[in-house]
């Protein structure tokens, strides 16, 4: 079970990373959704697996580690403000500049601010 | 009264002028000189003390972590040192009082000057090398203030900006060398480090730790090559030159070089380097200063020149030699000090400082022509003048030296040399300014300065007279404890007489006062030699390194930072697959001794699912909708996974979370393109498939080990203490809300900022809407079909309904705050869905930024509550109670604090979505921020 566990968290971090390397907001905002499935999945699972073994007391015999449960239960919800923040500034982005590359314009477009152009304008 | 005080005063005294600046020059000019006048007199009444032969010092404890204090001591080299600073800095405020015109602001000057002075200050007493290196940076600062002061004019921050650079950088190497120093002997205290000489001149880093020193004297004291910015900083002001480029701050890489004179002279290293050094620079400086027109010019290459002198007589490791040294300092001090001053009056009387104009001044400003000629005669050394005296010492000193072996010789040979060009351009000095005809084109017809002016160079030149005719009475015994303070032992037998009969420095200094007229009489042959050669401007080449560093940079940046974010990531992932992959090369066995849970049926089924549906996200990635469905399957199996292995709490959450964020994204993806061209290369996909391949094998690998390897928790202490002292049975909830409150309470609140800043975007994006798909299809007319209203709007009270349960139980079993919070704004979203915002906006008056605002007030509350009760912040409380016909129930303070949780959660997600979801409907043109 445990490497099943570990292959699942392992295909979810090469997708999410994948689709993080692409050029366009919401393919990035997808793979930061899979990343953060991935990394509840690590996290939760530095508690070790356990079954039938809820930590609520007097439910089982043996319980499982409450602790990562815990952080990652807030972790969930922060991660869902995370991924609105960023799938509306995608929306901003796409509305202020005209299209949904993750750099703002496309990428054989001239640079729009260099070093040097702050310094002399 | 004590020590503090002497650098506390001119500290206070920083901000006096910029309240009195208002009431008038005078009244400002006397207010600012009553603090440093004080610490003068505190330091004349430690004087006793000093010349009985004791150092005083006083600490004070500051961060002792780290050996930090506040420490402070006052021997003869500092008393010498502060008798400098502050009299002649008393001086420079009355000088400059007459020397400012209306248009300057006289609060800012004195404030960076009196800034200055209590830097100076705070090298010369402190006790400690940090702290003195505080006061060393302190320095560089305050005269890039002043040497800035004309502000609009190009010269001055062009030269303030060079003396900032060259000293600052001299700054840090000093500071390498303080904290090498530091560590060898273990201590920062300075006292232990010039008591430990041995121990650092025998160490192995000493050769390093010297050199860096040195470098953040030379580059003070503007030794060559690092001399170039003082002719630059000449932009300053004229008291300015005269206090810090003359009297005090190039003086401080002197001070340097005598207080650590016991811990790190005595090598030959150290007379390779300095003795060298000072000797190159007093012949450049020398040579330089008769060819200057500008007369500050001159005084600054002259300065230059006698500072190389005083490092070579540093630098001869003889003790009579480090005598001579003391003795010039004071000399030059006072004579280059009135120089500038007299300098600054032909300047601030006349309108020029060209000598190829002035001419002839003698006629229009006798007095003070009398005044700058006894002090250039002094500065050329003619006897009776104290400038003589040093001199004379010098002479004798460079003969006493065998240090070049047989080449010894040439040192007395060079010093002579040096002194008659010295001769040469103090009589430039005065013949070319004071007589040689009358004077031309000057803007101003001369005439003598205002009666006050004057006084401060009298104070001088009447010095220079005194301690040239006087010397043993004048300043023998200050010369004698400055000296025993820098060789920390017996001072060698000297005399301080005029006349020690005809002897060979006698001779020479006759030599160079010929050689000296000699040259200036035949000037002109001079004048023409060295105007075949280009003068290489120090700002131009200074200005071209500084442009060709920041043109590297640029290249560097524009080669790292090229904008694209993409990039950006991949090197990111490059970096942290070579960072976390490269340890488990050395973890051969990643198996650990836990035992593993067997496989069953349904779990290999999830994880089938599981796998495929995200392989499934990145294989159409392109089609959008399709990707969102199969991220939604995703999701569902992750929260599945948490409901297998024992976390209740942790699959509800996930599954409301991921309703919301679904409904998120298909919002967003309504304004976003339905699909993404193809723009990334095959070869280029295939790469990002191998960097992220690998991090997931690294990541699985990781994950496998760590599930193996046997747990030792700290959650036991969790398990035993939930019922007793949280009152509750559900582990997870009580930490959130007890054990861990405090970190809820964080969480909660970054959750209602990121509300608030989508709120913020949304409000004032201006996104066109579309009315097609991207296939050209219409979007439906019929937005909120009936079965779907209907359904929903009896669904509405069994979901509020099934929150409130959710978060009432949340203690004991499964559910709480969170949860609830999040089923909530599921049930209210599905109003939203099927009705439409025109339909709710009516029904649901809840201003959901308050929703946010009164939950983290509740969430704060209750945890401040438990101060009345005497108990740190977010102690909890609960009790049992029996209602007749309800049984018995709990009360628990946390339940109020998940209360202010449930709020929130709700505020915020609410917030976000339905903001979202006007930006669909007409409502949009009527958004505003404070909607």
């Amino acid at each position: 079970m445990e490497a099943i566990y570990a292959f699942c968290v392992g295909v979810l971090t090469t997708c999410g990373f994948f689709l993080v390397l692409r050029g366009r907001t919401f393919t990035v905002v997808i793979g930061l959704t899979l990343l953060s499935y991935a990394v509840n999945l690590f996290l939760f699972a530095s508690g070790r697996l356990k079954l039938n073994g809820a930590a609520v007391l007097g439910k089982s015999a043996e319980y499982s580690d409450p602790l990562p449960q815990a952080l990652v239960l807030t972790a969930i919800v922060i991660g869902f403000a995370m991924t609105a923040f960023v799938v509306i500034l995608a929306m901003r982005s796409r509305a202020d500049q005209g299209d949904d590359h993750v750099d703002g314009q496309m990428p054989d477009q001239p640079r729009r601010l260099s070093v040097s152009d702050k310094r002399n304008g | 009264m004590n020590l503090l005080w002497v650098v506390l005063l001119p500290l206070i005294g920083t901000l006096v002028p910029l309240f009195t600046e208002r009431f008038g020059r005078n009244i400002c000019t006397l207010s600012v000189a009553l603090l440093p006048a004080w610490s003068l007199i505190l330091v004349l009444m430690y004087a006793v003390d000093i010349f009985d032969g004791q150092a005083i010092r006083q600490t004070i404890e500051w961060i002792p972590a780290i050996g930090l204090d506040l420490s402070f001591r006052l021997d003869g080299l500092s008393l010498l040192f502060l008798l400098l600073i502050l009299g002649i800095g008393l001086l420079v405020i009355l000088y400059a009082r007459y020397y400012l015109s209306a248009k300057d602001s006289m609060g800012h000057f004195y404030a960076y000057l009196i800034l200055f002075m209590s830097a100076m200050v705070g090298i010369v007493i402190s006790n400690n090398l940090i702290q003195l290196w505080m006061f060393w940076e302190l320095t560089s600062i305050s005269s890039f203030l002043l040497i800035s002061f004309w502000s609009h004019k190009s010269e001055a921050r062009k030269g303030a900006r060079m003396a900032l650079t060259v000293t600052g950088a001299g700054g840090l190497a000093l500071l390498a060398g303080l904290l090498l120093i530091g560590n060898m002997v273990d201590s920062y205290d300075l006292d232990t480090v010039l008591a430990s000489g041995d121990l650092i001149r025998s160490h192995a880093a000493y050769p390093v730790a010297l050199v860096l020193v040195l470098l953040g004297a030379f580059t003070k004291s503007a030794q060559f090559p690092f001399h170039f910015w003082l002719p630059h900083a000449m932009s300053a002001p004229t008291p300015v030159s005269a206090y810090l480029h003359s009297a005090t701050m190039v003086k401080a890489g002197i001070f340097l070089m005598a207080r650590f004179y016991p811990a790190l002279a005595g090598t030959d290293l150290w007379f390779m380097i300095v003795s060298l050094t000072g000797l190159i620079t007093l012949l450049i400086g020398a040579y330089v200063a008769l060819f200057k027109h500008d007369l500050k010019g001159l005084l600054a290459y002259s300065t230059i020149s006698h500072l190389g002198l005083i490092t070579l007589l540093l630098g001869l490791n003889s003790d009579l030699a480090a005598v001579a040294a003391v003795f010039h300092i004071i000399n030059h001090a006072i004579f280059k000090a009135s120089l500038f001053m007299a300098a600054g009056i032909i300047d601030h009387e006349s309108g020029s400082r060209d000598m190829r104009k002035l001419n002839g001044l003698m006629k229009y400003m006798p007095y003070t022509a009398t005044l700058a000629i006894v002090a250039a005669l002094s500065m050329a050394g003619v006897p009776l003048l104290n400038g003589f005296l040093s001199k004379e010492m010098f002479f004798a000193e460079t003969l006493n030296q065998s240090t070049l072996g047989s080449l010894s010789w040439m040192i007395p040979l060079l010093a002579t040399v040096g002194a008659a060009f010295s001769v040469a351009y103090s009589l430039r000095f005065i013949h070319d300014v004071f007589f040689n005809g009358e004077p031309i084109d000057l803007p101003k017809t001369p005439k003598e300065p205002p009666r006050y002016m004057k006084v401060p160079v009298e104070i001088l030149v009447g010095l220079c007279l005194l301690v040239g005719i006087f010397p043993a009475y004048v300043v023998g015994d200050l010369l004698h404890v400055a000296s025993s303070a820098v060789l920390t032992h017996d001072v060698p037998v000297h005399s301080l007489a005029i006349w020690h009969g005809f002897n060979i420095p006698l001779f020479m200094s006759f030599l160079a006062m010929v050689g000296g007229a000699t040259i200036y009489y035949n000037r002109r042959h001079l004048f023409q030699f060295q105007s075949q050669f280009d003068e290489p401007d120090a700002k131009h080449i200074f200005e071209g390194v500084v442009q060709s560093i920041v043109n590297a940079s640029e290249r560097i940046i524009s080669a790292l930072e090229n904008g694209s974010l993409q990039r950006y990531i991949f090197l990111l992932l490059l970096f942290t697959l070579v960072m976390a992959g490269l340890p488990l090369l050395d973890l051969v066995q990643n198996t650990g001794s836990r035992p593993q849970i067997p496989l069953d049926g349904v779990t290999v089924t999830g994880a089938v699912l599981l796998v495929l549906s995200a392989i499934a996200t990145v294989i159409w990635y392109r089609r959008r909708f399709l990707a969102l469905i199969f991220l939604s399957v995703v999701g569902l199996m992750v929260s599945l996974i948490f409901a297998k292995f024992s976390a209740p709490d942790l699959a509800l959450t996930q599954l409301s979370v991921e309703i919301v964020t679904i409904i998120l994204l298909l919002l967003a993806l309504f304004f976003l393109p339905q699909s993404t061209q193809k723009e990334s290369t095959n070869r280029r996909l295939s790469g990002d498939l191998l960097i992220s391949g690998l991090l997931g094998c690294v990541i699985g690998t990781i994950c496998f080990a760590m599930l193996t390897t046997p747990l030792d928790t700290i959650s036991d202490f969790f398990l035993a203490n939930s019922k007793t002292g949280g009152g509750g049975t559900n582990v997870v909830n009580v930490i959130l809300v007890d054990f861990r409150g405090f970190d809820t309470l964080g969480e909660i609140t970054v959750l209602g900022i990121a509300a608030l800043g989508i709120f913020k975007l949304i409000a004032k994006m201006r996104i066109y809407m579309p009315v097609r798909d991207d296939d050209g299809r219409a979007w439906s007319n019929d937005p909120h079909p009936m079965m779907l209203e209907m359904v929903s709007q009896s669904l509405l009270p069994l979901a509020i309904l099934v929150s409130v349960y959710i978060f009432l139980r949340g203690h004991n079993v499964p559910g709480g705050g969170f949860i609830a919070g999040l089923i909530t704004a599921v049930a209210i979203i599905q109003q939203y869905i099927a009705h439409g915002v025109q339909w709710i906006k009516p029904r649901i008056k809840i201003d959901y930024q308050w929703l946010i605002a009164g939950g983290i007030l509740i969430a704060t509350t209750t945890g401040l509550g438990s101060w009345i009760f005497d108990k740190p912040f977010l102690s909890t409380w609960f009790d049992h109670f029996n209602l007749p016909w309800i049984g018995e129930f709990e009360l628990a303070s946390a339940m109020l604090f998940d209360l202010g949780v449930y709020l929130t959660v709700v505020g915020s997600v609410m917030l976000i979505l339905a903001n979202l979801g006007k930006l669909t409907t007409s409502e949009r043109f009527e958004m505003k921020e404070n909607d």
